[in-house]
């Protein structure tokens, strides 16, 4: 079950944690992926350890730059002189500050690239999926996007704005075998919460009914399931992924 | 037949997978070619690509039929 031999998928965001989980996964399901992020030597180690050449492409892309969205698709295609069978909109960025504080670049900047590249890209992408009648977009949407987060009134924004985005979509395109989906994460092992303090990471287990932090591996599981056939019969629906935190 | 008119016939053939003896100039995408709305849309996306031309939506709305699109691009390319 949910084999995907012969597709072709483009993770955004490669470069990251969760992003290079969700290439691993979809790799160890027989998929060749294109690798795109912004850092270049990272996605080298990456393909690396996920097969070389056959396996993974890189695709290095700055996605606050429109010209460099535009590009993406198409190039993508080049490396394997396949289509793009499988989106994942994963990349996204931050610029978490209280709404009070909250500059007008800080706001923009994550709805560009949280909400507009993913729609962009998903655009560009559906009209071959709409030829060949097949397709898949998973977008990496938060759980902040459904409860909200101080702080974080851009992110959340853009996160919610991506589920409503998507299933629009997802109604728009449903009858030529494309699915949208969202996977909706929860608090990750990440570089980034492993520098939290011993008193705040109790506090945050607190929170999660399954007492643990997520893995990337959680999310990447999640994915590859809304990417495989067995999924066909899912879309616009969002797969919360958060240990139980919020039953939603 | 003009060369618009039968690069429209084969666009339309190649779209919506339809027989060539079908695509008359008078059929209508939706109600003798089995398009749907959707299908419409692609199929003005491909007009524009092949034709070089842009079909504004208000425009677009109205070509319903084989001739329609026929007629709308051949009045473009006369005025352009």
């Amino acid at each position: 079950m949910f084999r995907l031999d012969g597709k072709v998928a483009l993770v955004t965001g490669a470069s990251g944690g969760i992003g290079q989980a969700i290439a691993k996964a979809l790799i160890a399901q027989g998929a060749k992926v294109v690798l795109s992020g912004t850092r270049e030597n990272i996605l080298k180690e990456v393909q690396e350890k996920l097969g070389g050449e056959e396996k993974a492409k890189i695709q290095v892309a700055n996605l606050t730059d429109s010209e460099s969205v535009a590009a993406l698709i198409p190039s993508s295609e080049e490396l394997f002189g396949a289509p793009i069978d499988i989106l994942v909109n994963n990349a996204g960025l931050t610029r978490d500050t209280l709404a009070l504080r909250m500059k007008d670049t800080d706001w923009q900047t994550v709805l560009d690239v949280d909400l507009s590249v993913p729609f962009k890209l998903s655009q560009i992408a559906i009209k071959g999926m709409m030829r060949r009648r097949y397709g898949r977009i998973i977008n990496i949407a938060s759980i902040v996007g459904v409860t909200g987060n101080a702080g974080q009134t851009n992110y959340s924004a853009a996160k919610a704005g991506l589920i409503g985005m998507s299933k629009s979509l997802a109604l728009e395109i449903a009858s030529r075998g494309i699915t949208v989906n969202v996977v909706a994460p929860g608090f990750i092992e990440t570089a980034m919460t492993d520098q939290l303090a011993e008193a705040q990471r109790e506090k945050l287990l607190e929170k999660i009914p399954c007492s643990r932090m997520g893995k990337v591996e959680d999310i990447a599981a999640a994915v590859t399931y809304l990417a495989s056939d067995e999924a066909q019969w899912v879309t616009g629906s969002t797969l919360h992924v958060n240990g139980g935190m919020a039953m939603i | 037949m003009s060369d618009i008119a039968d690069k429209v016939k084969k666009i339309v053939v190649e779209h919506l997978g339809v027989e060539e003896a079908k695509v008359t100039p008078e059929a209508s995408f939706i109600d003798d070619l089995g398009a749907d709305s959707l299908d419409t849309v692609e199929l003005v996306m491909a007009f524009e690509e092949a034709f070089s031309v842009e079909i504004p939506e208000d425009s677009a709305e109205k070509i319903a039929t084989v001739k329609d699109a026929i007629d709308y691009i051949e009045k473009q390319k006369q005025s352009a």
